[in-house]
């Protein structure tokens, strides 16, 4: 909705945003004077169990991990059910991407605990599920509305199917693939906050220890660390559909 | 990926789609456990095959039933008899994994607990599939997806009420909390829809107010794209802070409920998250309709408000009733997480399931919670069919 644009004094918050973070993520005892308000009875003000870029940190790799193994699916099974033999399978693919999304992502993290255990496994395997529709629809989208002109003009300079997908149809669709993932990307920057529940040690930490002791603080700084990072990575994304927006030959990418 | 090919080429004899799930009915059948046995409620599960769990000759009419279903769902059968045979799949399942639980749960135990195996789900999950691909087929009207929901509904109720299900995990859970139980399934409705109405109320005006000016237009939807981004524990926990302000300096708010945990962040946060989708849409619906038929209305001499009323917002609806569904079947999985901020609903059995390692607590609050936004979406596309029909009328 938002048009992407290149680096323009628009994304100065976004730069700004980024430096605050940072700064913060580097040393948060120099914040504490700002949190100190919101603690009761000489709590501390900042989250100290584990270091706050520690777990940053360990909360992007779920992310990306999560994200990556989506993409790979979602891309690999749309681009399966866009060739005409697995065209019978298209509906079968949507419904499963569709129900799944209707599983609430707390759900998804409790009942795979039984099988996999406590730790990151549960919630890997909640961030790949969550991932897949909205990639898989784009991607879809991508390669079914592509312009035909552009379809048999490969056909035409005699390619094979692989040449064409790989040099066609795929570039012309990445920037709606891109914006898939960053659908996908910032649901799943969502479930592994909760993937704390489930004991993986990602930001939600901050904010549930917060809720469990009374400290506002935490909650707080929790909430504000992972909303900052949302806001970062949806910025990050939009630039790389843009920059893929433009060499596709397009004015800009639908988001 | 073999099937691809492999449906290629016997495309005149086989069903593809149909024979990929009649391979997950068949492989749930003969190698995954319909039943699992647990000697207490958070003791690790032992799995008891079809042929282990049930009683007497209910192990070989099972079998008859998964091989018929099998063969009904490959074969390129019409639609209809497809209809039957995943439908009657569905009930026999219903009945044996009900029967599986009577007769595995050891007489006289109050701790043991029976739970529907992975071979359950697996064929619900088939089941179902072939259940939606019958009905796609059979290209129901919109009142009649809306009917068959009903039916389905009805089905589900009556196996609740007879007591078949009575001695399954997931029922001991609720036996023993159903006041807790129907209490918080109305508070998380009540979160879902009130949250939804009140971004309508606010939403569409607020749309028709930006759709006039451009400048305050961009900068709204991207205040409310960013609101969108934020991760919804990080909003909840985002919106403690000040409302336990307010409610301990603003005289008469914590009368009123607001305060820091509880229902007030939950219902906010909600509110929020509905926003965007809800203007958004309304914006767009707005703008499909045609300039020609804003002419057409004002040369019949109709007043603003008239065209608002008569022409544009009819014409508008099903844009804007899409924005409503995705909220509705949004905000049902997002109430969830209100269990954590003390805001009540499923979401309080999942995390105390979680917390005991207790799944069928978790899926007490989780199944729930599925059915209803499951529900709501086919509730609200055949709303939108009926109300897309309206306008080509």
């Amino acid at each position: 909705m938002t048009p992407a644009a290149p680096v323009t004094p628009a994304r100065l918050p976004t730069l700004l945003l980024l430096v605050c973070l940072m700064a913060f993520l580097a040393m948060p005892e120099a914040f504490s004077g700002l949190f100190a308000p919101l603690t009761r009875n000489g709590a501390a003000p900042i989250y100290t169990q584990a270091p706050l870029l520690f777990l940053t940190l360990n909360h992007l790799a779920l992310v990306a991990a999560g994200t990556l193994a989506a993409t790979i699916a979602a891309v690999g099974l749309a681009i399966a059910t866009t060739r005409l033999a697995g065209l019978s399978f298209l509906p079968l693919a949507r419904a499963v991407a569709n129900i799944g999304q209707t599983f609430p992502p707390v759900a998804v993290l409790a009942l795979t605990v039984p099988i996999f255990g406590f730790g990151p496994v549960p919630t890997l395997v909640a961030l790949f599920l969550y991932g897949l529709l909205p990639i898989f629809e784009t991607t879809l989208t991508g390669l079914t509305e592509l312009a035909p002109e552009a379809r048999e003009a490969a056909t035409a300079c005699g390619m094979t199917e692989t040449q064409r997908l790989m040099k066609v149809e795929l570039p012309l669709a990445l920037p709606l693939i891109l914006s898939g993932i960053r659908l996908s990307a910032v649901i799943a920057l969502a479930t592994a906050t909760i993937g704390s529940t489930v004991a993986a040690s990602t930001l939600g930490e901050v904010i549930i220890s917060g809720l469990l002791t009374g400290n506002t603080a935490f909650v707080l700084q929790g909430g504000l660390v992972v909303a900052a990072l949302a806001i970062l990575l949806n910025e990050g994304f939009m630039l790389l559909e843009a920059i893929a927006a433009r060499r596709a030959g397009r004015p800009s990418a639908k988001g | 990926m073999a099937e691809p090919a492999f449906a290629a080429s016997r495309r005149a004899l086989i069903d593809p789609l149909g024979a990929t799930l009649a391979a997950i009915v068949a492989i749930a059948f003969l190698f995954q456990p319909l039943m699992l046995l647990r000697p207490n409620r958070i003791a690790p599960a032992q799995g008891a095959f079809a042929w282990e769990a049930l009683p007497g000759l209910q192990p070989m009419a099972c079998g008859i039933i998964t091989a018929l279903v099998v063969l009904i769902l490959i074969s390129r059968a019409d639609a209809r008899l497809r209809l039957a045979a995943a439908v009657a799949g569905l009930v026999g399942l219903g009945l044996a994994v009900g029967s599986g639980a009577s007769h595995l749960l050891p007489p006289g135990s109050a701790y043991a607990r029976v739970a529907p195996g992975a071979g359950a789900w697996l064929a619900l999950f088939a089941l179902s599939l072939a259940t939606g691909d019958a009905l796609v087929r059979l290209r129901l009207s919109p009142s009649g997806r809306i009917a068959a929901l009903v039916v389905a509904a009805g089905v589900l109720a009556g196996f609740l009420a007879s007591g078949l299900w009575s001695d399954l995990s997931v029922l001991r859970e609720y036996a023993s909390r159903s006041d807790a139980f129907l209490r918080e399934l109305w508070v998380h409705a009540g979160l879902s829809v009130f949250s939804l109405l009140a971004a309508v109320v606010v939403g569409v005006p607020l749309a028709m107010l930006l759709r006039r000016v451009a400048t305050l237009r961009r900068a709204a939807l991207a205040a409310l794209n960013v609101l969108q981004t934020i991760p919804s524990m990080a909003l909840f926990g985002l919106l403690i802070a000040p409302l336990a302000w307010i409610g301990a300096h603003v005289p008469g708010a914590a009368a009123l409920g607001i305060a820091g945990i509880g229902v007030a962040p939950a219902f906010i946060a909600l509110f929020a998250y509905s926003l965007l989708p809800i203007v958004g849409s309304t914006i767009a619906g707005f703008e499909a309709v045609s300039e020609r038929t804003r002419e057409a209305a004002d040369a019949m001499g109709m007043t603003a408000w008239q065209k608002l009323l008569r022409v544009e917002l009819p014409l508008a609806l099903p844009v804007i009733l899409t924005g409503v569904r995705i909220v509705l079947v949004q905000n049902i999985g997002l109430s969830v997480i209100a269990g954590l901020v003390g805001g009540g609903g499923l979401g309080v059995f999942v995390f105390q399931g979680i917390s005991q390692t207790a799944t069928d607590l978790v899926l007490l609050g989780a199944l729930p919670t599925v059915a209803m936004a499951f529900a709501a979406g086919i509730v609200f596309d055949a709303l939108i069919d009926l109300s897309r029909r309206q306008e080509t009328r």
